[in-house]
Formats: structure tokens, sequence, C-alpha cells
């Protein structure tokens, strides 16, 4: 009876822990179902760092224009100057934590900064390079 | 003058300055201007400020009309030159919220001025658009607000307002960044 409790326990206890890691296998995994291959950190990266233009302002908009070239500094709204935390998951563990949250923020930051929704390969792209930083 | 007629005349004054308050106690409509409670009605609803606190400070629903709400939230790809899309079902849990707390059916005195001050007005998309609010802010030099880097623009309510959490925008918590407190 004692085994069997604290093997419960246990088991619960790395449900618990790896379900973080389990909302972004499983985002992958769906993008994977939507045509996108493995995704490559340093695509994300190129990614993360090019610029696209806008009729109107900023006219000139990347991702780095909120959340900074390097992913473990603080950010900031462009806007509304609001601090954004910092996307690395590295120094911030909730990033990436939750899927539709991850769902969410790629919908309205691609549309905002790409002008469009990203592919699924481009999310895959950008989530390898996040989860890398 | 007695001793008599002087406690009479007391009574008296004291019996009309009665009677008159409360006769102001209901000449103002639906709640009695007394009991109204000051500022707004602070945020109560969770994913309304998980949402839409986000990238700025989430405005009070009882700063704007039922009508401006849905404007806003039924033109979120475009939200003020962002894009602030969500699922429909929390869409939809927040326009509940928002619409049920809004400024025309809010008993808050700050509320109850905004609805004064809109009167025969379209539904504002912007709280600071709103005649009372700018009222409100227009002794206040450019260079305080829009000319602050630590401000920006009238919208950044959170920058000035210390107890706007509360929901209070009183003249005396105001600590203006880089200018410390308003002094009129």
């Amino acid at each position: 009876m004692k085994r069997l409790t604290i093997s419960l326990l246990l088991a619960a206890l790395f449900a618990v822990t790896n379900a973080s890691a389990g909302a972004l296998d499983q985002v992958m995994l769906q993008l994977q179902a939507q045509g996108a291959q493995t995704g490559d950190a340093q695509q994300g990266a190129a990614m993360w760092e090019k610029s696209f233009s806008h009729n109107k302002g900023p006219q000139q908009r990347s991702c780095s224009s909120c959340h900074t070239k390097n992913l473990k500094n603080i950010g900031k709204h462009v806007k509304t100057k609001k601090r954004i935390e910092p996307m690395a998951v590295s120094v911030n563990p909730e990033r990436l934590s939750k899927a539709k949250k991850i769902a969410k923020w790629l919908k309205r930051n691609c549309k905002w900064t790409l002008g469009r929704e990203c592919s699924a390969q481009e999310k895959a792209d950008f989530l390898a390079f996040i989860r890398s930083q | 003058m007695t001793f008599r007629n002087m406690k009479l005349r007391h009574i008296v004054s004291l019996f009309t300055a009665l009677f008159l308050l409360q006769a102001c106690d209901y000449s103002f409509g639906d709640s009695s201007y007394f009991k109204r409670k000051p500022g707004v009605a602070p945020v109560s609803n969770t994913m309304y400020k998980t949402e839409c606190g986000s990238c700025h400070f989430a405005y009070q629903p009882g700063l704007l009309p039922e009508q401006s709400w849905h404007k806003i939230m039924n033109g979120l790809a475009d939200h003020f030159g962002d894009n602030a899309e969500l699922d429909s079902a929390s869409q939809q849990q927040i326009l509940g919220y928002l619409t049920a707390n809004s400024a025309d059916k809010s008993d808050f005195r700050r509320s109850k001025k905004i609805m004064r001050s809109l009167r025969n007005k379209p539904a504002p998309l912007r709280i600071s658009e709103i005649r009372y609010i700018k009222g409100r802010h227009h002794e206040i030099p450019k260079r305080m607000i829009t000319g602050n880097e630590k401000v920006g623009s009238l919208s950044h309510c959170d920058a000035c307002h210390q107890k706007i959490n509360q929901g209070s925008f009183r003249e005396h918590e105001v600590r203006i960044p880089g200018y410390g407190h308003w002094d009129d």
C-alpha cells in the first residue's frame, strides 16, 4: 500500500512537472499535422530580427521591436511602453507553458508584425528558437 | 431677544437644514447623490484583467458606455493600431462583463459624470476623448503628459493615478513621473 501511494505520488509529480513541456510538444505536433517540419531555431532567430514594412506606424516592425534582440531582456510594448517579461524560457520558465496562450500570441503578433498569420513552419521555427533561449 | 426665542429659531434652522439635505438626497435621479460610491468600480473580472491588461492598464468598464465597449470588442483585429484578437469564447465573456458594468449601468460617481458629459454625443472609442476626462486634465502642461517619456499620453492613466487599481482618481493621489505631486 505504501509503495503504491509513493508510486502514485511520484507519477503525479512527474505529470505536473512535465505538463508545461507537454504543452509545447502538443503545439509542435499540431504544427507538424499542419505540414511543418521540425522547428529550426536558426530560422526562427533570423525571422526574429527581420524587419517588415507597413503603411501606417510603426512602419518598420520586427519581433525585436517589443521583445528586443536578446530574449533574456525585459521587453517593452512599442506604444504603451508596458513592461513585457523576458521571452527566454531559461529566464522565464512560464513561457511556452500553455498551448492556448502560445496560439493567441502567435496569431496576434504575426498579424501585427508580418501583416499576416505565420505559416505552420514559421511558427515551429519561432517556437524552436524561443525554447532554445 | 429672549432665550426661548433663540432656542426656537435654532430648532427651526436645524429642521430646515435637515429637510433641505433630505430633499437633495432625492433630487439626482435614480440613486441618492450622497450615497453614490466615489470613483469607478474596480475591475472584478480575472479574464478581463489578464487579457486586456497585458499591453496596457485594464481600464475599468465604468469608464465607457456600453456602445463604446461593443465598438472596441468588435474591432480587436485593429485595436488602436495593434492586434488584440481573442478566441470567440473569451471575447464573448469579456464583452458580457464590460457591458454589464459599463458607465451607463454604474452607480459610481465618476461613471455618472462621464455619462452626463456624453449626453447626446456618439459613443467614444477613447476614454481620453470624453469631455469630462479632457476637462479634468486640461490644465496639465503638455510636457508632463505627451512630452513626458514616462507617460506618453492621456491614455496612460496608471502612470500618474497611484490608486487607480482601487478605482480612485483623486487629485491628491496623483504623482506625475519626474514631477511629483500635482499642485493646482
